[in-house]
């Protein structure tokens, strides 16, 4: 999503007395760093993000500069015309302009372009071009005119298209409208008759191109207002002949129609373009980002104070006259998906709203020209999904996220597999997510090298997978002991056979603590309550006669006085969880999972015994701690409910109890549920007695208002 | 608004039949629906689910099989014998013709609805053909030794499976013999049951034929080889009904436990053209048996002995929130059984074979709002009024007088004259009927009970005047020439000049009864009336329609009224147009003229005219008595409708006088404890 940050003014003073604002802002070798020259005489470099000054020069009372100085990259030096035919070259060192190298051209300069990788370029305004090197060697050369007489030029680029230098300038003669390319690899010079279409009387105000594919796209900002797009060629069929191109209408009145001056454009990558200009006649200036693609305005900022209709766009920064100042605008634009353009969250997580909503999935319908890709993606994956899309436009993402977990390699697939889960939600989506994680392991059995956990874990999230979907996914996790793909399983399913439940719950036990210690498992579910870890049995032997409370005692007059002992006992023994923290996360997520007791009670016949008073123990725990409030709830953002808790103490009882009743440390445990359950029998029977009572009461009070065939009341209605 | 003494009658012992067939159609999207007792009721889904029109009962006409057959005809068929075919404009039977075959169990109209086959006691399956006034025997096919309890047509019209008791049979059309006889297990779970019974089958065009048995299974055989396919398992009971979809991708079966399952053919895998039929969803509206399910477009539609009518819309397929997206109830009729006797404070109440005449009790005392007041004296049953011959009540009224009841069957009009002796009754019924007076769709006496209105159902309408023990008739109102739709409601004026006649799709007619002519039409809406009102003083007109629109109409200006206008130009609220049960019964306040009373079966409503209209923001239902707020806000918040949902359902509700409600409820404990014990599911234990 496109996005302007808060601008900041660059220059504490007023820029020069010029009238039109600043001639040009280029950047410097430096990052950060850029030439800023002055209408008038000055040339100063500004550190951008300290946003002061680090160096300024001037040319000589009389002198003026007549072409913005630039950097050439190549030696760090700065370049400089002055008096339309006077160059001045000069570096960081040097003081005073007036002393350093001066050459004297025989004809008049246009303007410098000087971009990283090749040597700086002048363009002369008769419409000639030479390089730099070659016109120091001879600064007195004979320079020819390329362009007829009263063509003015209007706006130049010069950019690298493959490797090779490119520069593309804009003449304008009787208000029509000519471009030159001249490349420098094949020393051709195109031109090109700009055809304006039906709006003939719009004067075009400002341009800008950008390089697409093989094309040079050159946009242009109409004065009626609306952003115009002419693709030049950039390898002519017939490079000699006058070609003519038409331009086609890309944005519609991004600007007001009758704005005379402060109009701008500039390109800022594939899909955004920067609009400088009143949005509205009557309004104030603005700097408006829109997407092309979309055809959406992404973003604007107003400048109150008034702008020159000059935009400069260097390194994610925006440069332009607000007022007297120059000011920036930080401009920065994220991966763009189809849900963030239309205002939607990309990642939400409500699974209700993805069954609702379908969004049309505007790549396919629109083609590949107008650009399939995410800006900002990594450039690599740019280009190959650019060929992809070039060899087989109707390949479907799904076709080719699949494609890509049979041969890609780890890293590549969850990139596709990020894509896709941010755009695609088709009806299907539940049926390729399965699709994607049976192919997975399908390749993990092939290679079993491959192991794409990560994928595997985000396919997870999704919400949309089941067990039913993708059987061998939790086969493959017990395998490789994964806990957390386990933990994440048990959450996220809704359909997990019995049988895997208990080999998972097997597994939770049996884990060592320090391979457990290593694993990222969510721990949501559990609370502070497993804050102090204590491994193994609960040795509470000494508490348990500190409390008065002797296991062998055994008849029911004790069942009253255990009862006030309860909470005591319970604040004494919760301190001691039997697990650790990570333990009970797991063991939180089996005792969240569905079951049928038929089906699972013989799989928990063959856990250990150990392990299964352990799990007594933490279950038991759990219970404690419930009964400790009045809501009889755990603390947590999402607890193991106590009708869960009960559950599976008994039905860990009925499976194994004949194993639970010889083990020696079990004993105690089994002692004080079965104290438990005789004191909630006799609490169940009293109000089994109070709720006869309550029922007759209930039912006299009925027949009072409800039972009678016929009655006459008295209504009001307000 | 006002405070009221309600009579609250609960004495109404109204117990719905239970449903036993249902037959959607899709080009109307009508719902046909047969009861127990022989009643046929058409249900307009497009109108908000309204019950338009209905068929009178008759003691010995079971309906066993109920089916559309070229969009508009609808036949029935049952153990009597016979084959029925309802004449939809006239409201009354065309013809019957005996098949000749015992009892009939079942019936289906062939895919491109020329052809009839009904399934018979003696196991004889046969062909008639459907001409276009009447149907004819074509032939038998071949003969089988049970009863024939289910019959399906192949889509193509070729083939046809038939269920019996332990097989199915599939016949060839063309040959009329079976071609394949498919055995059905007989054991549940490990138990040999002694039979069973083929309740439903279903002939699909790949050529399964989907059979549902009262052993509890689904199963799905391949009609071409005659072999089981598939075998579901799906209840402990019989399961009793099934319904396709047009498309044949989803179907619907219901049980005798209640449970009705959706069953959708879906893929097996994503990128598989392998599809399946999958149980996918139970739906547990009904307690007792489902004895009949259909599938429309959008919705499942079942109902059985409990006598509810549900509506279960598949949401995947309803678009837009509406009247569609909502689970749908229907247990009452959308028309009124009880009428009053406003001066004498009687209420006379319409079973299917006998009427009850019931005086109202009274108090001396008073209250405030909640109170129940003690009695001074009890509600007193007058009368018991049984019918003569099989055929059941279509309608009934009594004077407002008290002193004149009028009834009427398929066949019979009956007037009786009532004469109070104290706390004894006379009963005098009125002889020698006049020939024309044979059948009456409503019956409406005039408000000084001189005159009797009739709605025949040839559409015209009878003017009678009672004299002392005998009558007069005065005229008869003809209906417009090329209509012969009939008229089901009335409406009389108070000062008695005016009489406002209703269709089931036409406009509301209102004649002149000084003059004896046609007066105006209010002109035609788009959603049937389900109840009509002339106001007193004024003459307004008002008219509800099942959109829960509400009309005001001006007859002597010919034209809706301003508030009428005024409303409809706001729109009602949007609460008040999700009510999904009709308006039944209009009444006004004698004493306030901008007051307009209505009901429907879960609300009363007292329109105050005079006050401003609610708009979405307001707060339509405004429960609570305001107990110490200020006068002014309370005026503040006030808007034209106050609601009650307190008597519910309410089948019936008038204002006696200014100060006099009576709401005659009939709680659904009521009618659930009448009906036969469900099967028991056992819950616990083991």
């Amino acid at each position: 999503m496109a996005a302007l940050e808060e601008g900041f003014t660059l220059t504490a003073v007023p820029l020069g007395s010029g009238p039109d604002g600043p001639l040009g802002v280029e950047q410097s070798d430096k990052t950060d760093q850029f030439l800023v020259t002055d209408s008038g005489r000055t040339v100063i470099l500004y550190k951008v993000s300290d946003q002061k000054p680090l160096g300024s020069w001037s040319v000589k009372q009389g002198q003026i500069i007549t072409c913005p100085a630039v950097c050439n990259f190549q030696t760090g030096e700065y370049i400089v015309v002055h008096d339309n035919k006077v160059l001045r070259i000069w570096n960081n060192e040097d003081v005073n302009l007036d002393k350093v190298f001066k050459a004297t051209l025989s004809a008049e300069v246009y303007r410098i372009h000087s971009i990283q990788g090749t040597e700086p370029l002048v363009l002369f305004k008769e419409g000639a071009i030479r390089g730099l090197e070659a016109l120091l060697a001879e600064p007195q050369q004979k320079i020819e005119t390329v362009i007829s007489d009263e063509e003015v030029i209007k706006w130049t680029k010069f950019f690298m298209v493959f490797r090779h230098p490119v520069l593309i300038f804009i003449t304008e003669k009787h208000g029509n409208y000519f471009a030159y390319v001249q490349k420098f690899n094949s020393r051709i010079l195109s031109k090109y008759t700009l055809l304006l279409g039906q709006e003939e009387k719009s004067v075009t105000q400002s341009f800008s191109t950008s390089v697409h594919r093989k094309f040079i796209s050159l946009m242009s900002l109409s004065s009626d207002g609306c952003v115009y797009e002419t693709l030049i060629p950039i390898h002519p069929s017939d490079p000699e002949k006058n070609q003519r191109v038409v331009r086609s209408l890309l944005l519609k009145s991004v600007v007001s129609g009758n704005a005379r001056s402060g109009v701008a454009l500039t390109i800022l990558d594939q899909d955004h373009v920067a609009v400088l200009g009143p949005p509205l006649s009557a309004s104030k200036e603005c700097l408006s980002i829109w997407n092309t693609k979309f055809q959406t305005l992404q973003t604007s900022k107003e400048l109150p104070q008034g702008t020159s209709g000059q935009l400069w766009y260097h390194g994610e920064n925006l440069f332009m006259l607000h007022g007297k100042f120059l000011t920036v605008i930080p401009y920065k634009c994220e991966v763009s998906s189809l849900a963030g353009a239309l205002g939607k969250l990309k990642h939400s997580q409500d699974p209700d709203i993805h069954a609702m909503t379908h969004f049309v999935n505007w790549e396919t319908s629109q083609g590949y020209e107008l650009g399939s890709q995410n800006s900002e993606q990594s450039k690599r994956i740019l280009r190959r999904r650019k060929i992809e899309v070039s060899v087989q436009p109707e390949v479907p993402p799904s076709t080719q996220l699949l494609a890509a977990v049979q041969k890609d390699s780890e890293k590549h697939i969850e990139v596709e597999l990020r894509k896709f889960l941010a755009v695609q939600r088709t009806p299907d989506f539940h049926t390729i997510i399965g699709d994607v994680v049976i192919g997975l392991l399908g390749r993990y059995k092939a290679e079993p090298s491959f192991y794409p956990r990560n994928c595997l874990m985000q396919l997870i999230q999704t919400r949309v997978l089941s067990y039913s979907l993708c059987p061998g996914l939790m086969e493959f996790a017990l395998e490789k002991t994964d806990v957390q793909i386990l933990q994440l399983c048990l959450q996220q399913f809704p359909d997990i056979p019995e049988s895997v439940t208990c080999a998972c719950l097997k597994i939770f036990l049996s884990i060592g603590d320090d391979s457990l210690q290593e694993t990222d498992i969510n721990m949501e579910s559990v609370s502070d309550y497993t804050a102090t870890i204590q491994d193994g049995e609960i040795e509470e032997q000494t508490e348990i006669l500190q409390n008065g409370f002797n296991p062998e005692e055994d008849n029911c007059e004790n069942c009253a006085q255990e009862l006030i002992e309860k909470p005591q006992a319970a604040t004494e023994e919760s301190t001691s969880c039997p697990v650790t923290g990570k333990r009970a996360a797991l063991l939180n997520a089996i005792l969240h999972s569905a079951y049928s007791e038929t089906f699972l009670l013989p799989h928990l016949k063959d856990i250990p015994a150990q392990h299964i008073t352990l799990f007594l123990q933490y279950l038991y725990f759990l219970y404690l701690k419930c009964s400790e409030n009045a809501t009889m709830t755990l603390p947590g953002i999402h607890p193991p409910t106590l009708n869960q808790i009960m559950d599976w103490i008994c039905l860990l009882l009925d499976a194994n109890f004949t194993v639970v009743v010889m083990i020696p440390e079990a004993k105690r445990l089994l002692l004080s549920l079965y104290k438990f359950v005789k004191s909630q029998i006799s609490i169940c029977s009293e109000l089994n007695k109070i709720e006869v009572s309550f029922r007759e009461l209930q039912k006299l009070n009925q027949e009072k208002t409800n039972r009678e065939l016929y009655s006459i009341e008295v209504l009001e209605l307000f | 608004m006002g405070e009221f003494k309600v009579h609250r009658v609960r004495f109404f012992n109204y117990i719905p039949s239970g449903i036993r067939c249902v037959a959607y159609n899709n080009q109307t999207n009508r719902l046909a629906v047969s009861r127990t007792d022989g009643t046929v009721e058409i249900y307009n889904l497009s109108a908000n689910y309204f019950q338009e029109k209905f068929f009178p009962g008759h003691e010995s006409r079971a309906t066993e099989a109920l089916c559309w057959a070229n969009g508009q005809r609808l036949f029935s068929a049952g153990l009597n014998g016979e084959i029925i075919e309802y004449d939809l404009q006239a409201l009354n039977i065309k013809y019957a013709v005996d098949a000749f075959g015992g009892p009939i169990w079942s019936m289906a109209a062939s895919p491109n609805g020329s052809q009839l086959l009904v399934g018979c006691e003696d196991g004889s399956v046969k062909l008639f053909q459907i001409t276009p006034d009447k149907i004819q025997f074509e032939r038998n096919f071949d003969r089988q030794k049970s009863r024939i309890l289910s019959l399906s047509w192949h889509p193509a019209g070729t083939h046809i499976a038939a269920g019996s008791i332990d097989y199915i049979s599939v016949f060839d059309v063309k040959s009329g013999s079976a071609i394949h006889k498919m055995l059905v297990d007989r054991q549940y779970m490990g138990v040999s049951k002694r039979k069973c019974i083929i309740w439903g089958v279903a002939f699909l065009s790949d050529g399964t034929v989907i059979s549902v048995d009262s052993a509890g299974k689904v199963q799905f055989w391949d009609s071409a080889t005659g072999t089981l396919v598939k075998n579901h398992l799906i209840a402990n009971t019989d399961v009793q009904s099934i319904a396709i979809s047009d498309q044949e991708d989803s179907f619907v079966v219901g049980t005798a436990e209640g449970t009705v399952f959706h069953f959708q053919l879906v893929s097996v895998t994503s990128n598989s053209s392998e599809k399946q039929w999958v149980r996918t969803k139970p739906f547990q509206h009904h307690t007792h048996d489902v004895r009949a399910v259909a599938h429309s477009p959008i919705a499942l539609i079942s109902g059985g002995t409990d006598t509810h009518l549900v509506i279960r819309p598949l949401m995947e397929k309803v678009e837009v929130k509406n009247y569609d997206a909502a689970l749908r109830k229907i247990t009452f009729p959308h028309r009124r059984l009880v009428s009053c006797a406003k001066k004498k404070q009687l209420l006379l109440f319409q079973f299917a074979h006998h009427l009850e005449l019931w005086r109202l009790g009274s108090t001396v005392a008073t209250g405030k709002n909640g109170d129940t007041l003690p009695l001074s004296k009890n509600a007193d049953h007058l009368l018991h009024l049984k019918t003569k011959g099989p055929e059941n009540i279509i309608c009934s009224c009594i004077s407002p007088c008290g002193s004149w009841i009028a009834y009427s069957t398929a066949s019979r009009f009956f007037l009786y004259r009532l004469n109070y002796e104290h706390d004894n009754i006379n009963l005098q019924r009125v002889s020698k009927m006049p020939a024309f007076l044979r059948s009456a769709l409503q019956i409406l006496f005039s408000e000084d009970s001189t005159k009797l209105f009739v709605a025949s159902n040839q559409g015209s309408v009878h003017v009678i005047r009672l004299l002392e023990g005998s009558f007069k008739h005065l005229h008869t109102f003809q209906p417009q020439s090329g209509t012969v739709e009939s008229m089901c409601l009335l409406a009389v004026s108070p000062d008695g000049n005016w009489l406002a006649a209703s269709g089931t799709s036409a406009g509301v007619h209102v004649y002149n009864v000084k003059q004896l002519k046609l007066h105006c039409t209010v002109p035609a809406y788009n959603f049937p009336v389900t109840a009509l009102a002339i106001a007193p003083n004024t003459n307004n007109l008002v008219i509800a329609h099942s959109d829960q629109q509400v009309f005001e109409y001006s007859i002597p200006d010919k034209q809706y009224t301003q508030w009428s206008r005024t409303i409809q130009k706001q729109g009602f609220h949007h609460l008040w147009l999700q009510r999904d049960t009709p308006i039944t019964h209009i009444s006004f306040h004698p004493k306030r003229p901008m007051h307009i009373l209505l009901h429907d079966a879960y609300m009363f409503c007292i329109i105050d005219k005079s006050l401003p209209l609610p708009n979405d923001k307001t707060l339509l239902y405004n429960p609570l008595p305001p107990t110490n707020e200020s006068d002014i806000i309370r005026r503040r918040t006030a808007h034209a409708f106050k609601i009650s949902k307190k008597y519910k359902p309410l089948l019936f509700m008038d204002l006696l006088d200014e100060r006099t409600l009576v709401a005659v409820e009939r709680p659904l404990d009521d009618i659930i404890a009448q009906l036969p014990p469900p099967i028991k599911k056992k819950k616990f234990g083991t």
